[in-house]
């Protein structure tokens, strides 16, 4: 392994386009494997279930209390008695189960689901993940995250690299408040992927066009390369 | 005790009393929540109440959860209305500040305290509330804002958080069918926090669309048992409100 510098991100040029949040999706979906019972975050990791290969055969666990949903109905087909964690109406599925939330997180802090992929606003070097609540604003929410964060095996972020000021939010450090610590599995970004290991950062793959030093100019903790 | 059957919402909260500390069951949206008993509590109009809910005041603002149609209603009425002073919730914020909501916009005027838990977290202490347990170890916050002040203790080398159970005066629910006896039935994800609430206040009210006979709902189908409830009230038929 060899570990590459770390550069000014603000004035970096980038050598390529950056990837679509429907790329990130595509990405990280390929990293669930058949079998497995997953939960989605909202936001870019809800789309992931557009994406999933052919062949593998994933169970959504949602925490309002269902396993084993399926396709989204648009509102006006929606019934209010059949949603999913994030408010969209779902689809009654062969094998479906429903729970309460007592159950629902039984289920998550016991360990019971395989791989939860999750937003970010910043994870760290050891795995940190911070994505509940902007310091600016004061208040936020935390939902299921921190339980999912918490107690999931393998916790996937799927996020842009880079706030919009083209700021890094991979840090040695997180600076907003956490959700969990060292919880991370995967980083699953616009120009890598990035898995994390007992001893930080290795780089994984990078986007079109992108290479290692130009990952590693946007990312504040030193990655390690393959 | 058997359950009362009250004949209407205004009755069902009709003894709420200043200051009391009233579950709202349900997830967050219209299925599973007492919209109802919410709006009947509401219209009486109780003060510095505090609510306990899950997500608790972002439909109004974003739609979550309702179908398109009626306005949606959410926990944030208790808040717009200057009738709840605190909210012990999961997630009582969207993403968007534009419009603010009403739980956030009576957070920044100083009018709101607003404690946010995570949601298993929230989940377990209200069971236990209901289940005669004290408090209990979750590994869930650990080394984040959730952490500060409590007793952390380490138990197969993982750290844990102690989490106190939580206990309502009243708790709202909402459930498909009822029968005499107060067994419920629910459909779907409606289930949510409304079986987990039941057994964990004084008084448990529910909202339901229809009232059976003993022998109406199916024992298997039963998903919370009647010693839980104290009033039920049924709703009219073809509420336009879900």
């Amino acid at each position: 392994m060899t570990t590459v510098a770390s550069h000014k991100s603000l004035d970096f040029v980038d050598p390529a386009p950056r990837l679509t949040r429907i790329d990130i999706a595509q990405r990280a979906a390929r990293m669930l494997e058949h079998g497995w019972v997953v939960n989605l975050g909202i936001g870019i990791p809800s789309a992931c279930a557009d994406f999933v290969p052919e062949g593998v055969y994933l169970r959504y666990q949602a925490e309002n209390g269902v396993l084993g949903y399926g396709e989204l109905l648009p509102p006006e087909e929606g019934d209010p008695d059949l949603i999913d964690a994030s408010g969209k109406f779902t689809k009654m599925t062969p094998g479906m189960a429903f729970f309460d939330s007592a159950d629902s997180f039984a289920m998550i802090r016991g360990g019971h689901i395989d791989a939860t992929v999750l937003g970010a606003l910043q994870v760290s070097g050891q795995g940190d993940l911070a994505n509940w609540m902007l310091p600016s604003r004061g208040i936020g929410s935390i939902g299921g995250g921190m339980d999912l964060a918490a107690n999931t095996k393998r916790v996937i972020v799927a996020m842009e690299h880079t706030t919009r000021r083209n700021e890094p939010k991979i840090l040695e450090e997180c600076t907003f408040p956490l959700t969990a610590q060292r919880c991370v599995t995967d980083i699953v970004t616009d120009i890598a992927v990035i898995s994390v290991i007992d001893d930080g950062l290795v780089l994984k793959e990078c986007a079109p066009g992108w290479g290692t030093q130009d990952v590693q100019a946007l990312t504040a903790v030193s990655l390690q390369s393959l | 005790m058997l359950p009362v059957v009250v004949d209407s919402f205004a009755e069902a909260v009709a003894d709420v009393p200043d200051g009391a500390k009233v579950m709202i069951g349900g997830f967050g949206g219209a299925g599973g929540q007492p919209t109802r008993l919410m709006l009947a509590l509401a219209e009486r109009g109780p003060k510095r109440l505090t609510i306990i809910g899950n997500v608790a005041g972002i439909s109004k603002t974003t739609g979550y959860g309702w179908p398109p149609g009626p306005e949606p209603i959410d926990q944030g009425i208790f808040f717009e209305l200057g009738l709840a002073e605190r909210i012990i919730c999961s997630f009582p914020i969207p993403g968007q500040t534009r419009p603010l909501s009403e739980i956030e916009k009576a957070w920044r005027e100083g009018r709101a305290e607003v404690i946010v838990i995570p949601q298993g977290t929230l989940a377990e202490r209200i069971r236990a509330g209901g289940a005669g347990i004290a408090a209990f170890y979750t590994p869930t916050g650990v080394g984040t804002p959730v952490a500060e002040g409590k007793e952390v203790r380490e138990f197969d080398g993982r750290e844990h958080l102690l989490e106190y159970a939580l206990r309502g005066d009243f708790a709202l629910i909402r459930a498909k069918r009822a029968d005499t006896y107060g067994n419920l039935e629910y459909v779907g994800t409606s289930r949510a926090f409304n079986p987990v609430m039941a057994p964990a206040a004084d008084v448990t009210i529910a909202e339901v669309d229809e009232i059976v006979e003993p022998g109406g709902i199916d024992p298997e189908r039963v998903g919370t048992p009647g010693v839980y409830v104290n009033r039920i009230v049924k709703r009219e038929d073809g509420d336009p409100i879900p």
